[in-house]
């Protein structure tokens, strides 16, 4: 799954999707697919919100989540690509 | 979409707004469905406005509720049908909701086909006339069909068609399957409950353990067949089924119902259940602060299903259909798997005649006929 997605490069939360967060993290629905996601940790909420500010995924990570866990991430990203919670830029 | 246990504990506890929430729109019907959920027919004279239905969609669209399950009676017979959808739509809410189809001609099909956001369930209750119209009256299957020919025609797309399951409907599986095919349309199936008048019915319909057990084998190797999380219960007979197996009544479902009462969920119209109401001080401050949802929101009791392997993966299933059956909420499901609560249910057969009645009821008055003495 990770093999689809280039941590290198930039990405953003796609216009379609919208998010609600809850105390374990947040609801992100995407009104076009009409899929709901379940972000699991505010973390990675916070990631996914940051990731239009950076010039890649992998500079978004290092920034905003804790050390040590940059491949949990990279893989949870890649999970929202294939949901399309994510798109290219 | 599946769930991790811990994910699920969370679910448990509460959300900040439902994910799923059901409004029925009126309790006006032009059909009169023996196993309706909702008891409908005639229109409630306190229905709630235009306006009231407008604000309503306001502060769900401020609670960022992705979308709304608009269901009823029948909602086309709204006059503001079109109005409310395309209030909520406008302001991102998605709309989801259920008909029996006999309002969409070909222009209604074309004005469905133009709203963004909006998804469509027909409801079918046999994949043809002779089984669907013995519950939802004569004709009806042809018009259901007359409406999925129509949005096939104006393009709409994917429209669901959405089957309860009963002893006679669930033989016909491959049958709807085949229908949803024919029309690019997907496919759900849902649990008769014993809510509403489904409690008349319920006895008589309801599948078999033998039937469950088919139905679950089914809906493995088909992943792709929607379910409303209906058939959690059937999660203990092996591998857990699509969708998020919990009771979701006050953590992450509720219903509204026409008047604005707000109860745990679409199957469970009941005074027991009720948590407020809209009008008092808006569908936030229920969901938040109802003493009703904060109970649910505790850890569930196991009750009599406390020694069963199979708890985790059922959780006890429907809390609506033990308490219409008669059981306690600490009973097994009544169509548990295992058989406890058909054990549990004739325990309790002497006190049938005893079993909840819905409380608001909007069946349409049949004539009595007078006999002279």
């Amino acid at each position: 799954m990770a093999l689809d997605f280039d941590a290198s490069a930039p990405w953003k939360l796609s216009d379609q999707v919208s998010i609600r967060d809850e105390a374990f993290g947040a609801l992100a629905y995407h009104h076009g697919n009409r899929r709901l996601v379940f972000l699991k940790s505010v973390e990675l909420v916070a990631l996914v919100r940051s990731l239009e500010g950076f010039t890649s995924a992998d500079e978004a990570i290092d920034a905003v989540v804790p050390v040590g866990q940059h491949q949990r991430y990279v893989r949870a990203l890649a999970s929202l690509v294939k949901s399309e919670i994510l798109n290219g830029r | 979409m599946g769930a991790d246990q811990s994910l699920r504990n969370r679910f448990e506890s509460g959300l900040a707004a439902p994910i799923c929430l059901t409004w029925e729109l009126t309790y006006a019907c032009n059909l009169a469905c023996t196993h309706c959920l909702s008891s409908s027919g005639r229109r409630d004279p306190m229905e709630l406005s235009t306006d009231e239905a407008k604000a309503l969609i306001d502060e769900i669209a401020a609670m960022q509720i992705f979308y709304i399950n608009i269901g009823g009676g029948e909602p086309m017979i709204r006059r503001d049908f079109f109005e409310l959808v395309e209030h909520a739509v406008n302001q991102k809410v998605g709309v989801k909701f259920s008909t029996n189809g006999t309002r969409i001609d070909e222009a209604a099909a074309i004005r469905l086909a133009a709203i963004d956001y909006l998804d469509i369930q027909i409801s079918i209750d046999g994949a043809d006339a002779t089984t669907s119209d013995r519950i939802r009256g004569e004709g009806s299957y042809a018009q259901a069909r007359t409406a999925m020919d129509n949005l096939k025609a104006a393009n709409f797309g994917q429209f669901k068609i959405s089957v309860v399951m009963t002893r006679d409907s669930i033989e016909q599986l491959d049958e709807f399957e085949a229908l949803a095919q024919h029309y690019g349309a997907e496919l759900r199936l849902t649990r008769l409950r014993p809510s509403g008048r489904g409690v008349d019915v319920w006895d008589a319909l309801h599948p078999t353990r033998e039937q469950n057990r088919r139905l679950y084998q089914w809906l493995l190797e088909r992943p792709n067949v929607l379910t409303g999380d209906s058939f959690f219960h059937l999660s203990a007979l092996g591998d857990p089924l699509e969708g998020l197996n919990l009771c979701g009544a006050g953590r992450v479902v509720c219903l509204i119902d026409p008047v604005g009462e707000v109860y745990a969920c679409p199957f469970v119209i009941h005074d027991e259940f009720k948590a407020g109401n809209v009008r008092d001080a808006g569908f936030a401050a229920v969901w938040t602060s109802s003493e009703l949802f904060r109970s649910l929101r505790e850890p569930g009791n196991p009750g009599a299903c406390v020694s069963c392997g199979s708890y985790d993966a059922c959780r006890g299933g429907c809390m609506a259909a033990k308490f219409f059956t008669g059981l306690e909420l600490t009973d097994p499901d009544p169509e548990c798997v295992f058989g406890h609560g058909e054990t549990a249910l004739e325990n309790k057969r002497v006190a049938v005649a005893l079993r909840p009645t819905p409380s608001p009821d909007h069946s349409k008055r049949v004539p009595v006929a007078i006999t002279s003495r």
